[in-house]
């Protein structure tokens, strides 16, 4: 097999991963055992692994409430995120912080957080401590369409084109913010790739559901960024399945349309991928069972593990507020 | 006798330590090279230690607090100053939802070494939005630690201390002490955060203050000595942590408890002072506590009107006469009131900040 062709093969196994993880989330969340909120990146996986396909161990990255894609996808341990929304002691925040806070720092996943932008100026300040310790590497982070509605937003794309810090900006549009549609919250017409350049920021716009086109902006993004261009920002269309947050459907509530989601789905960044590579002969039907039932297994053992891990002791409350 | 330094050129020979001494050491904030460089507190640092370690930063305060903690994840020391505690308002949500928490929310896996420097503005018409004291928001929040130096040698020791310790500090720091001269040894030393400081003994009345109020408490004590009432003054120093044995050790001499904190009464530190000796040493207390505070409504501006707005000596004293019981002696209250100024730290002052 050609490095090209395993270079697809990856970016296939790891959108499939990501996606069988939420798939796996949303069928058992109903067991009332993940007791925490959720926000399932189903729909938005290519974004995630299209641009961390990119990226070396020592890079950043750092994200938002939707950020199980970006930790996976940055090499983030499966069995620490999971058992992390059990709210277990193995769990990669030790149960304190749930979905909306993983961390993996031995894979350079720096944390997520969940108050919209407010992690971006945290990853420009990773940035800066890179260029101030001459370290190589750069910081990536993601955030959604109402990110930029926010001043942290902007503070922080100032700051690293003053500064020309490595850092790439990845903003996934996915067109709603819980229920509130684009079109009540910025002015029809205006790309938010947009905003960046009006603030003098290089940006590609691209097909978020074609991982494809994604990998390949990330790319040349990242090697500019990581030669010293400055900072770059990437926006991407996709589209969020599922609800807002928690496990399920929730077009019958009326703030989108039912044909709006369908046409989305025909644009599945899985099974676009999937049919690409079947269609070039990198993928097998054979192949792809094989794929499944690998991460069957490996997804039932996270499981396990988060399900059979011990909850943090009681007695340990109040550890971790000030370090010694 | 050991050198004399003014409280803002401790503050800068404390930062000019940790910079040399520290390389993951910098200070960014809003006119922090420039030619007033923080009222004196960090002049000249730039041309030492060049514009990355000694910038100057956008006007973002809530972006810039967020690129502090980022580079404190990444391996960096960031010593952010903000002119006005008013203008960290910008900023707390990074203060409060991220520096604060990360630790925790992130299982202890990674610590926030923030050091966050805040000017409490008073007098001159600073007004509403440039003099507040809100000492108790920071004070409130679980992973913050908080400290109020009111000497020279406090603030240079506390402020090396805050940089080496590896949570976010607050450092709240008053306008008015910037001019007050005190002993500074030279080289590093450190004031452990969390540790009060008695700086007047006595055995008749605790009166436990903050930051300029621990000024105005060593004068009250001196007026109260011509009465002959022995009060003991202890300067809290840190608020989070708060060195509360201290507190109760002297509540349990005296018997007796004034607090004075130049914020509003409501909610305020002041409060959590007359709580904690309420809870711990309710049967050693001979009266009431009492607390000398802010009227509760913003600082006017106009000097006629702020004038009845910080309490000085005389309030204290005029409280720890009521609340012992005695007359007190007016005439020496009036005098005093004559001769402090009343909206400049001092006569020689002549504005503006």
């Amino acid at each position: 097999m050609t490095p090209e062709a395993q270079r697809m093969r990856w970016l296939y196994y790891n959108l499939l991963r990501i996606r069988m993880v939420e798939e796996t989330i949303a069928q058992r969340y109903a067991q009332q055992e993940m007791r925490c909120p959720i926000h399932l990146c189903i729909g938005q996986e290519a974004i995630a692994v299209g641009v961390c396909a990119h990226l070396a161990r020592e890079d950043y990255v750092l994200s938002g409430h939707r950020s199980h894609g970006h930790y996976l996808a940055k090499g983030g341990d499966l069995n620490a995120m999971v058992a992390e929304l059990y709210g277990k002691a193995t769990g990669c925040a030790g149960g304190r912080g749930g979905s909306m806070h993983l961390i993996d720092l031995s894979a350079g996943f720096l944390g997520a957080t969940p108050i919209v932008a407010a992690s971006i100026p945290i990853a420009v300040g990773a940035a800066l401590g890179s260029v101030m310790q001459k370290e190589p590497r750069v910081t990536v982070i993601f955030f959604g369409d109402a990110a930029p509605e926010a001043g942290a937003c902007h503070e922080s794309l100032n700051f690293a084109l003053l500064k020309r810090l490595p850092v790439v900006f990845v903003c996934e549009n996915n067109l709603y913010s819980v229920y509130s549609p684009m079109s009540v919250r910025q002015p029809e017409g205006r790309p938010l790739a947009s905003l960046a350049a009006g603030h003098g920021m290089a940006t590609y716009r691209g097909d978020g559901n074609d991982v494809f086109s994604v990998s390949a902006i990330a790319q040349e993004a990242i090697r500019q960024v990581r030669d010293g261009g400055g900072p770059m920002f990437l926006e991407f269309m996709t589209y969020r399945w599922r609800e807002h947050c928690g496990p399920y459907y929730d077009n019958d509530l009326g703030y989108r349309s039912e044909q709006e989601f369908q046409d989305w789905k025909q644009r599945c960044p899985v099974a676009r991928c999937r049919e690409r590579l079947l269609r070039e002969g990198i993928l097998t039907s054979q192949d792809h069972e094989e794929i499944v039932r690998t991460l069957e297994r490996e997804i039932d053992a996270a499981f396990r593990f988060a399900k059979e891990s011990l909850f943090p002791e009681a007695q340990e409350l109040l550890e971790h507020v000030y370090a010694p | 006798m050991m050198r004399e330094l003014k409280f803002y050129e401790a503050i800068r020979e404390a930062l000019d330590l940790c910079l040399a001494k520290d390389p993951r050491v910098y200070l960014m904030g809003l006119g922090v090279p420039d030619p007033k460089g923080i009222f004196g507190s960090t002049l000249g640092l730039q041309q030492r230690y060049g514009s990355w370690r000694v910038m100057d930063m956008p006007t973002s305060e809530n972006g810039m607090t967020g690129i502090a903690i980022g580079s404190a994840l990444n391996g960096m020391r960031p010593v952010l100053s903000h002119q006005r505690v008013d203008f960290s308002l910008l900023a707390m949500e990074q203060m409060v939802n991220q520096a604060a928490k990360w630790r925790y929310m992130f299982g202890g896996r990674h610590s926030v070494p923030v050091v966050i420097r805040m000017i409490i503005g008073r007098g001159w018409g600073q007004g509403p939005q440039h003099s507040q004291s809100l000492q108790a928001w920071f004070a409130h929040i679980p992973g913050l630690k908080v400290v109020m130096p009111t000497t020279p040698y406090d603030v240079k020791g506390l402020l090396i201390s805050s940089i080496e310790d590896d949570n976010p500090v607050i450092v709240l720091e008053h306008r008015w002490l910037y001019t007050i001269v005190g002993e500074v040894p030279e080289g590093l030393y450190r004031v452990p955060l969390g540790q009060a400081k008695v700086v007047r003994g006595g055995q008749d009345l605790t009166i436990v203050a903050t930051s300029y109020m621990v000024l105005e408490a060593l004068r009250a004590a001196e007026l109260l000595a011509e009465q002959g009432i022995a009060a003991e003054v202890i300067d809290v120093r840190s608020l989070r942590p708060l060195d509360g044995r201290a507190i109760l050790e002297s509540v349990c001499k005296t018997g007796h408890l004034i607090v004075a904190d130049a914020a509003w009464t409501t909610c305020g530190f002041a409060a959590e002072i007359v709580a904690l000796v309420c809870e711990h040493a309710f049967e050693h207390l001979k009266r009431p506590p009492r607390r000398v505070t802010l009227p509760d409504c913003p600082c006017p501006s106009s000097a006629a009107l702020a004038n009845d707005y910080y309490p000085r000596s005389v309030h204290i004293v005029a409280e720890a006469n009521a609340l012992l019981g005695v007359s007190g002696k007016p005439g020496l209250a009036s005098e005093a009131v004559s001769s402090v100024p009343l909206d400049v730290p001092d006569l020689n002052f002549t504005g503006p900040f």
